[in-house]
């Protein structure tokens, strides 16, 4: 009889971990996918965004780019010579195709209003989440557990049902296509997740933090500043993260409520499929710059937000 | 540093009375603890004295002042937690001058400040180092450092040694005596442990149901239990109680239990027939043949220097601490010898300690300080 070691009740053993790092890698994979097709896209030439087989290799081109930038008007060959010589990589390309530049496009005033209104609508849910969510956790709210139910209700019915009344209500209200519009629709939808997730984190910090800090002579106002916020880190990070999202991504409000000088990117970025043929390398490096800020907000908190999500599994 | 008196102080959750008509005084320097089992109102009434909590009535004076209203920030106290409540965001130095902070102390002076403070520990080479990476006993000390670093007027400890192991814990008794010999400082210390209650108080204040027992000197608490509570709470194994009925005359030196007569200090006062208790602490009693109050050895726990002796008696079991060198078996019967100068009688209904002899000791000592 040959002796073995006894296996480990709580370790995984070497074979269920490799395993689970197949499913893990094969899962990452088949997600990433879309995400590499469509970075692909936005550097081909439309003819070879629409090639068929599709090419997997290709040679590279900032068109989609360009045009995502610009708009273009279709010229005669005559007119094109008569100009001068072209001033840049985008000029060029565009003539090529017997267009000229007219201008540039809304891309850019539609990406700022996306900035503008997601990290406007998610400083304010965090912070008022963060503030109630304080307030229900340390203090005797009257009728407390109904108001935070009340609060959680909110989003018992997909937001967009009532998609008519706050049209109508923005409508009188002259909030319709503002950026201030948005960011309250936005902070209202968010705010009840807000203070839901923020009053467990802070619910586990112990309260002998800010009694601490008050007897060693701080107001309560401070003690928070002070004590409870730099703990609560974590959760306000992975708060805003999911605030975040949802913002950036919101799609149909956006489409509904804003049309000109507030619309944000997600419906306008498929109106440029209509110009000029399906320019899909356009919409795919539209797609590109609109995935940026959201990879980058959630790279620079990875580590608060890994640490947020599995909150209270492991004691401290 | 300041006396702290408590008075007629009061405090309801609803229809739950934590505390009822507590009444103290703290003198300026002294190490006061509360001693009770949890839920008994001492840590609510820490934390009335802390103004973490306000009392639903009663007073409160910190050095003459009336504080019972105030702000926990506006008493100048220091609180040490059960948790310690060190700030994790913070490192050892950090921690210790927070509260020079909220003062608007300039920094060089926290600096010196903090420095002297971790001096006074033996935390100096600790100071740069993060909270979360230090040994329970040096959180203590850390959260101890918070706490002197302002000169306030009390302290008031939670448990502070609650959480700590017991190697530690006794270590941790020892130092915080100490510290408060050097620094003389008013505290007021809760615990549930006798323990750490005997070895550190100079008084101490047995807490039950929100109500004190009694208030006095771990002598006085030990030899003269006020109650039947304290009787029972202090003393490792407690006291023993043997039953017995029938009045007792001012002036009586005998009282029959079990049909044995056991002599007792001189009693002070006429007490009404009714069930009656000797208490007895398990040190003063001693196996005597000839005596003719019986019991059967139950069972022994042996100690090393003593055993205790848990003896079966008509009125249930007793335990007695008798040297570990007397050899005896379980089944045996003994005759038991009672140390009278040593008893305690109890009136049971209301549990209340019978004034006897061994309360003129205390008034004498008492007049002879006065």
């Amino acid at each position: 009889m040959s002796l073995t070691t006894a296996h480990s009740v709580v370790a995984p053993s070497s074979n269920s971990k490799r395993i689970a790092g197949t499913i893990i890698v094969l899962y990452a994979l088949i997600s990433i996918v879309p995400l590499l097709w469509i970075f692909a896209t936005s550097f081909k030439t439309p003819p070879d965004s629409i090639a068929y087989p599709p090419k997997i290799l290709f040679q590279p081109s900032l068109e989609g780019y360009c045009n995502l930038f610009t708009t273009r008007t279709r010229q005669t060959p005559e007119y094109i010579n008569s100009l001068g010589p072209a001033t840049g990589f985008c000029d060029e390309t565009t003539r090529k195709r017997n267009m000229v530049i007219a201008g540039p496009s809304n891309f850019l005033p539609r990406f700022v209003n996306s900035l503008i209104i997601a990290f406007g609508s998610t400083f304010c849910a965090v912070f008022l989440g963060t503030l109630s969510a304080y307030g229900f956790s340390r203090f005797k709210v009257p009728l407390a557990d109904d108001l935070l139910f009340f609060i959680l209700s909110t989003r018992f019915m997909p937001p967009i049902a009532v998609a008519i009344p706050i049209y109508l209500m923005y409508r009188e209200l002259g909030l319709s296509d503002t950026a201030l519009g948005m960011i309250l629709l936005y902070t209202a939808v968010n705010v009840s997740l807000a203070v839901w997730l923020l009053k467990g984190f802070i619910d586990e910090i112990p309260r002998e933090y800010e009694e601490a800090a008050m007897i060693d002579g701080y107001t309560r106002l401070q003690a928070f500043w002070r004590t409870v916020l730099p703990q609560a880190t974590t959760g306000i990070a992975a708060t805003a993260i999911f605030c975040l999202i949802f913002a950036w991504n919101e799609y149909a409000f956006a489409a509904l409520l804003t049309s000109g000088t507030a619309q944000t990117a997600p419906p306008f970025i498929p109106t440029i499929i209509g110009e000029g043929g399906q320019d899909w390398p356009a919409v795919a490096a539209g797609t590109t710059i609109f995935l940026v800020p959201i990879l980058v907000f959630t790279i620079l908190l990875r580590k608060q937000l890994l640490r947020g999500i599995t909150f209270g599994a492991v004691r401290k | 540093m300041a006396e702290i008196r408590v008075q007629h102080l009061r405090k309801a959750f609803g229809d739950f009375v934590a505390v009822q008509d507590s009444n103290f005084v703290v003198e300026d320097g002294e190490f006061f603890v509360m001693l009770g089992p949890s839920g008994c109102g001492k840590t609510t009434t820490l934390r009335m004295i802390a103004g973490l909590e306000l009392p639903t009535g009663g007073q409160i004076l910190l050095g003459g002042d009336d504080v019972t209203m105030l702000r926990a920030r506006e008493r100048d106290i220091a609180f040490v937690f059960q948790l310690f409540a060190l700030y994790p965001h913070m490192n050892v130095r950090k921690n210790i001058g927070f509260p020079l902070l909220a003062q608007g102390m300039p920094s060089a002076e926290i600096r010196t400040r903090v420095e002297e403070t971790a001096k006074l520990l033996r935390i100096d080479h600790l100071l740069n180092k993060s909270v979360s990476g230090l040994a329970g006993g040096d959180r203590q000390r850390v959260a101890l450092g918070r706490a002197i670093v302002r000169r306030p007027k009390c302290f008031l400890m939670d448990e502070p040694l609650g959480t700590l192991d017991t190697e530690f814990r006794d270590l941790m008794v020892h130092e915080l005596r100490e510290l408060h010999n050097r620094i003389r400082a008013t505290t007021v210390y809760v615990t549930h442990d006798q323990m750490e209650a005997m070895s550190m108080a100079d008084k101490i204040a047995v807490m039950n149901h929100g109500v004190i027992e009694q208030f006095g000197s771990p002598r006085e608490i030990y030899d003269r239990p006020a109650t039947m509570f304290v009787a029972d709470f202090i003393g490792s194994p407690p006291m023993n109680f043997l039953g017995f009925g029938g009045g007792l005359a001012k002036g009586a030196r005998e009282i029959i239990v079990q049909g044995a007569k056991v002599a007792v200090p001189e009693v002070r006062e006429d007490i009404a027939p009714s069930d009656m208790a000797l208490g007895i602490r398990p040190e003063h009693i001693r196996f005597d043949d000839s005596s003719k109050l019986r019991g059967a050895i139950y069972g022994t726990e042996y100690l090393g220097t003593t055993q205790i002796v848990a003896v079966e008696t008509a009125d249930g079991i007793i335990k007695a601490r008798v040297p570990a060198e007397i050899r005896l078996s379980t089944g045996d019967h003994v005759g038991l010898t009672l140390s009278s100068a040593r008893l305690s009688l109890f009136e049971k209904g209301s549990g209340r300690a019978v004034r006897t002899a061994i309360h003129d000791v205390a008034s004498e000592r008492r007049a002879q300080h006065g």
